[in-house]
């Protein structure tokens, strides 16, 4: 055993060496960056569970810096000791939590609705309305997206007013719909057009007229798509801060809205802040983490053609 | 709306519809719409007080309104059968933005050139170009759309950092999902949270995490420390207090505040131009690759001639929606600076919100908001057409 007879030749060597430095660098990378996301959420976590002293003092890991207290939770009415009791905060915000809901996933939903049928009827006939043709409508719906609400706000403000519109959900759901609407069709344009049209066609065939081919043969196989539609409308429509702050004072006032009046009024209360802000994100993290491949999905649809 | 021939589905339906059924139609789109004329009418004229029923709302029009689109839709099935059918796949939608857009937009026109303050009893009067002239001679205004083109060119580096994120999340790594789901996290969050939790808790000058980073980084390291470290330390002290990290205030200078929006908004609208760009990066064969990699290209060589070339339509579809999402940027800006300081920070929406909210001017807000639509429309017009040109094959 004096000679080794096959062994790595020294560029061999020094190739393992640059890629072990490599994976180092990549993997620093991708962890200061994903600390980067994940280091605010876990202060507003971990500051809902802290006492004054323990925020002027800047700890950070519970436990072992502080112990955890319910004081932010208990403010808000959510903490073990307060939940069986009656309190006006935590009803305050489940009003608005539920309006929250509401209008987002009606908004959403009906947006589904309207988009995946116009982006249907584009996808496979072609239209004339006086001088648009397919590509014109197409464009037409797509370009609401350019249009900035402040365009919108004020004429509506005004609109809803003498509609009697002002500070209801319904009037939020319509206009949510709207904004959310060009992505909708964008994403589902994309759908349908990937779906060939032989399927359709058997359906026809067989006696089923055009819109039961859509409800039951197209839309089943549409559905992962119209999932991914929806979830993105939904992020839209649960974070929008803008029309809710002009268009609702108090009835149908969202927890943005609620949130952002916070901010201002209670001074430095701290934990109770944070236990709103984190309930207020909780509902979209949670369904990130589960549902992150259908939001992936929606975003990629309109990049990769 | 009619079909064209060409259709991509082709059906051939042989409808028989009876007058009958062609005169129901007529008579209910025509029949419908008198009922709309006739309740904008009474409307009107109960407003301008020569009735006197005393509706309080407009809400009887609203509901002749949405009865007349039904009766529209219906009578599409009803006079066209099998045609009727498929114009009702678009109808719906279209009616609902032309009626949710077009509408308001024209009716904001008219609000644009008039005088109107919510808060004053005197109602709406016109003023002709009075906005206009008020608009030319407002600084606040010029400034915060020359903050937007700050805002908008910052998207250059947004986009740079997607880019590289996209490409190291595409590499061979283990936990792929787990960063995934923690880069897309950002993008979930509400902007109003965002703007409390990093905004108003994390850069607090006095306790927030992040000066605390900063003062720790700027103060003189103790002498116990190994000279290894101890020197080090030194000069990042001295790096850091000629920064003015020893006192951090993130919302005080103008510049330093702009910075601080432009990277609170970046980091949550980051995920979404990387999962555009990764989504672009799987598209790419690897064959590519391979053939490069036998032709003895460096990564680097591969990136300029596969990777870059290859991903610019998706690049410029990533770009060009985050510049749409960005030109609305503004709750952040309401919720931590409102503009401040000294409008350094302003945004147009932000500013027009601002001058709803504090003065209730109506009419100029409007007006403010349709010039800056008319600016994106031909901003965005351009930036498309030159990223067409810019996207057609050149050999």
């Amino acid at each position: 055993m004096s000679n080794q007879i096959f062994r790595d030749s020294d560029s061999d060597r020094q190739f393992s060496a640059s890629w072990f430095t490599g994976r180092v660098f990549v993997y620093s990378i991708l962890l200061l960056w994903a600390f980067i996301c994940l280091f605010p959420i876990y202060w507003t976590i971990t500051t809902s569970f802290k006492m004054a002293p323990d925020v002027m003092k800047g700890n950070i890991i519970p436990w072992l810096d502080f112990t955890p207290k319910w004081l932010g939770w208990r403010s808000l009415g959510l903490s073990p000791e307060t939940i069986g009791i009656e309190s006006t905060v935590r009803e305050e915000f489940l009003k608005r939590f539920w309006n929250s809901a509401i209008v987002s996933v009606c908004s959403s939903i009906l947006a589904v609705g309207l988009g995946s049928c116009a982006a249907y009827g584009l996808s496979r006939f072609n239209y004339r309305f006086g001088f648009m043709r397919n590509s014109d409508i197409s464009f037409f719906f797509l370009s609401q997206l350019i249009l900035p609400p402040v365009v919108l706000a004020l004429p509506f403000l005004v609109l809803y007013k003498s509609l009697n519109l002002l500070d209801t959900r319904i009037g939020l759901i319509l206009l949510y719909t709207l904004t959310v609407l060009p992505i909708v069709i964008w994403i589902m344009r994309d759908q349908f057009s990937s779906i060939p049209t032989e399927l359709e066609e058997a359906a026809l065939v067989d006696g089923l007229s055009i819109w039961g081919a859509f409800t039951t043969i197209i839309m089943p196989i549409a559905l992962p798509g119209m999932v991914a539609a929806f979830i993105l409308s939904l992020v839209l429509t649960w974070n929008e801060y803008f029309f809710a702050a002009l268009l609702t004072s108090s009835h149908a006032k969202t927890l943005p809205v609620m949130v952002a009046s916070q901010t201002g009024s209670q001074g430095i209360s701290w934990w109770s802040m944070a236990a709103l802000s984190f309930a207020a994100i909780l509902p979209l993290i949670v369904i990130a983490i589960i549902l992150e491949r259908y939001i992936i999905k929606g975003m990629a649809a309109g990049a990769v053609k | 709306m009619s079909i064209e021939e060409g259709d991509k589905l082709h059906v051939v339906t042989a409808d028989d519809i009876s007058n009958n059924k062609k005169r129901l139609g007529k008579f209910l789109v025509w029949g419908s719409a008198l009922i709309l004329i006739f309740t904008l009418l009474i409307q009107a004229l109960d407003t301008n007080a020569y009735l006197t029923i005393g509706l309080e709302t407009w809400r009887p029009s609203l509901y002749a309104y949405v009865l007349w689109a039904f009766c529209l839709c219906a009578s599409q099935v009803l006079t066209r059968g099998e045609h009727g059918k498929r114009v009702l796949f678009v109808l719906p939608a279209a009616l609902f933005v032309i009626s949710m857009v077009v509408f308001p937009l024209l009716f904001g026109l008219v609000i644009a050139f008039s005088d109107w303050n919510l808060s004053s009893p005197d109602g709406r009067t016109f003023n002709g170009w009075d906005n206009v002239r008020q608009m030319w001679v407002d600084p606040f205004y010029w400034n915060a759309l020359k903050n937007m083109v700050w805002y908008t060119l910052v998207i250059i580096l947004e986009y740079t950092v997607a880019f590289g994120l996209a490409i190291l999340l595409n590499g061979q790594i283990r936990g792929r999902k787990f960063f995934r789901v923690a880069f897309l996290l950002p993008l979930m969050l509400s902007p109003v949270a965002v703007s409390w939790m990093i905004g108003k808790s994390m850069l607090e000058i006095r306790f927030g995490p992040i000066s605390r980073f900063l003062r720790w980084l700027a103060s003189e390291p103790s002498t116990d420390l190994p000279s290894l470290l101890y020197y080090p330390g030194m000069y990042i002290a001295d790096l850091a207090q000629w920064f003015g990290w020893a006192s951090p205030s993130f919302f005080g200078s103008a510049g330093i505040a702009r910075a601080m929006i432009m990277a609170m908004d970046a980091w949550t609208f980051i995920p979404f131009m990387m999962i555009m760009i990764l989504a672009g990066l799987q598209a790419i064969p690897r064959e590519l690759y391979e053939a490069s990699e036998v032709d003895g290209a460096s990564k680097w060589r591969q990136f300029l001639e596969i990777t870059f070339p290859l991903m610019l339509p998706v690049s410029i579809t990533a770009v060009l929606i985050r510049i749409i999402f960005k030109l609305k940027l503004a709750d952040i800006i309401i919720n931590i600076t409102s503009g401040g300081p000294g409008g350094a920070t302003d945004s147009v929406t932000s500013f027009i919100f601002r001058e709803y909210r504090d003065r209730s001017n109506v009419g100029y807000g409007t007006l403010l908001a349709i010039v800056y639509l008319v600016i994106i429309v031909i901003a965005m017009t351009v930036l498309i057409k030159l990223a067409d040109r810019w996207m057609k094959p050149r050999y």
